[in-house]
């Protein structure tokens, strides 16, 4: 069940538009917030609010990157995979991020901590390779840098 | 001021602010001149905007190049309908980092571009979409529309006029295809951000079926100093057919890469010698992509004679693009390279058309098979052939895009293929 709160900011984004239905992505967005991806409960939930069939929704859910209809762990690592990335050193980094974390692309760590997924074009060209993880960018990256960012994501308390 | 890399030579205008954060806020961006040319719009009417915008001979920085005075006075005259402008702030282009920037630094630069182009066209309705990854640029400019509305800039009779103009900021949620015009109006009316057959045109039909003019970050930015100064002051930088001036993206192999504003016309070789440094110590330049990765690569011997403008950059066989300017040295296996972006073209198929949504993996397989040594020399035919049927054939231009490395790398580059093919190894190009 979404949260009352959750449905009130969703009618709240519904109200700037003409239309409802324009007001899909965010409502997603909202719903992962909390709960991190959007199960098949939520989604008709969503859909109901905009007055839109489950399928609309689910077809515009799939079609987005950032919108997950599967778990994903607590935070999930975008690695920037484009050209400027990939002439600046991304196999390498990826490399890494695989051993460290011990998952292969798409995957969930076992402990949930995070998920690594390539992303298109971060738009950060000029201090490749970039990643972000939730809503933080990080760039210029090297092996060591991706090793003292993933150890604040898993004790965040910054010891 | 330390921008990442600032450079004598640039003419900075749009991208003025870059580098201090105060002029985020509003109070800050009034200071340093803002909102001028907003109040000079609306003293000499929407038809003398259009005009001067016109007068500037400003071309569409999100790539195709189209004027903008033109477009916008394809719009139909304001009256039942409404009118919708859109910022086209998706960008997602690789190789490309300037409307990110435009953004955080300098937003109410663009909100002041959005609400002269909407009076302009008699649009009551600006929404900018924000690409979804574009997480701390979303929040600025959330901000600074917040701020605009309370300040009377945005919303109900700005500054005191009878003009109301709302101005929404959309985030997306991650799929370049919506960098596509008729793509991100279908992603903001809340569907799959498929592209649409065109005609109808958006100027006709856009947004909720409205008349619709969609306009790049960077082209808005400009708007409120042509407006300001006059379409012929716009004109002393740039040349006859790319006037003003325009951000250079430069990434890759160069000591300082960064954005750089420069008059259009500016020789390639020395943005990428003089103002960024160069290639590093003892290697050498291999090839430069100059418009982002869906334009034709360029060897050395294109770069020598090529001018950063749009008829410069097609004289040398390429196209200008958004300016994103990527750099490769001898070091780069342009295969892979090719490979990538290609790779990446067949991710963000929206797989209306077959020819894109078959033909951009199938390349794919093609340029593996080649790069891990086992291809043929008919592959080579094989990926022409294909690039031809993907050329022209599909609703939008991703799979054009798709195919321009490849042909190019091709022609271009043809030895490191065939080293590859026969020896499994790449050779080094002097």
């Amino acid at each position: 069940m979404l949260t009352q709160d959750e449905r009130n900011r969703i009618r709240a984004e519904a109200a700037h538009y003409d239309h409802p239905q324009a007001a899909c992505v965010e409502a997603l967005k909202i719903v992962q917030e909390h709960h991190r991806w959007v199960s098949d409960e939520h989604l008709k939930e969503i859909a109901a609010l905009l007055d839109m069939s489950p399928e609309a929704l689910d077809s515009v859910a799939t079609f987005y990157n950032l919108i997950f209809r599967k778990p994903v762990g607590e935070n999930v690592i975008l690695l920037c995979d484009s050209v400027s990335c990939w002439i600046m050193g991304y196999e390498g980094i990826r490399a890494h991020l695989k051993e460290h974390l011990g998952v292969e692309l798409g995957e969930t760590t076992s402990d949930g901590k995070f998920t690594l997924l390539p992303m298109a074009c971060l738009g950060t060209c000029d201090r490749g390779p970039a990643m972000m993880v939730g809503n933080e960018l990080y760039r210029n990256l090297d092996n060591d840098k991706v090793d003292e960012i993933l150890a604040r994501y898993r004790h965040p308390s910054g010891a | 001021m330390a921008y990442p890399y600032v450079h004598e030579r640039e003419v900075r205008m749009i991208s003025r602010n870059f580098g201090d954060p105060a002029a985020r806020t509003l109070d800050g961006y009034r200071e340093r001149g803002g909102y001028r040319g907003l109040e000079r719009a609306f003293e000499i009417g929407p038809a003398a905007v259009i005009d001067e915008v016109k007068a500037s001979g400003l071309r569409g920085r999100g790539g195709a190049g189209f004027p903008t005075g033109l477009k916008w006075s394809f719009m139909p005259k304001a009256g039942v309908k409404p009118h919708y402008l859109l910022c086209n702030a998706d960008e997602s282009e690789p190789g490309t980092f300037k409307d990110r920037e435009l953004i955080r630094w300098d937003p109410h630069q663009l909100i002041e571009g959005c609400l002269i182009a909407a009076y302009a066209m008699g649009s009551r309705h600006a929404y900018i979409y924000l690409r979804g990854e574009f997480f701390e640029a979303s929040q600025v400019m959330a901000r600074a529309v917040e701020e605009a509305y309370e300040r009377g800039f945005a919303g109900r009779r700005i500054l005191g006029s009878e003009n109301d103009i709302e101005v929404t900021v959309h985030v997306g949620a991650g799929a370049y295809i919506c960098g596509e015009e008729t793509g991100l109006m279908n992603s903001l009316e809340g569907r799959r951000g498929e592209p649409r057959v065109k005609p109808p045109f958006p100027a006709a039909v856009g947004v909720y079926s409205m008349p619709t003019t969609i306009n790049n970050v960077e082209t808005l930015a400009a708007v409120p100093h042509i407006v300001e100064h006059g379409g012929e002051w716009y004109r002393q930088w740039g040349t006859d057919k790319s006037p003003g001036t325009k951000l250079f993206c430069v990434s890759g192999h160069v000591e300082k890469p960064g954005n750089y504003e420069l008059p259009l016309g500016f020789p390639m070789m020395e943005l990428i010698e003089d103002v960024c440094g160069g290639v590093a110590e003892g290697r050498s330049l291999k090839s430069v992509i100059p418009g982002g990765s869906s334009v034709p690569l360029m060897d050395v011997e294109d770069c020598r004679e090529c001018t950063l403008c749009y008829e410069g950059v097609e004289a040398a066989g390429s196209m200008l693009g958004c300016a994103s300017v990527i750099v490769m040295d001898d070091r780069t296996n342009i295969v892979r390279e090719v490979r990538r972006m290609v790779q990446f073209y067949a991710h963000e198929s929206c797989g209306q058309c077959t020819p894109c949504r078959e033909g951009t993996p199938w390349m794919t397989q093609v340029l593996r098979r080649i790069e891990a040594g086992r291809g043929t020399e008919s592959d080579l035919d094989t990926l022409l052939d294909m690039s031809a049927q993907m050329t022209g054939t599909t609703i939008c231009v991703l799979s054009d895009s798709a195919a321009a490395p490849v042909v190019s790398s091709i022609e271009k580059f043809r030895d490191e293929y065939l080293a590859l093919i026969h020896g499994g190894e790449r050779v080094e190009v002097a």
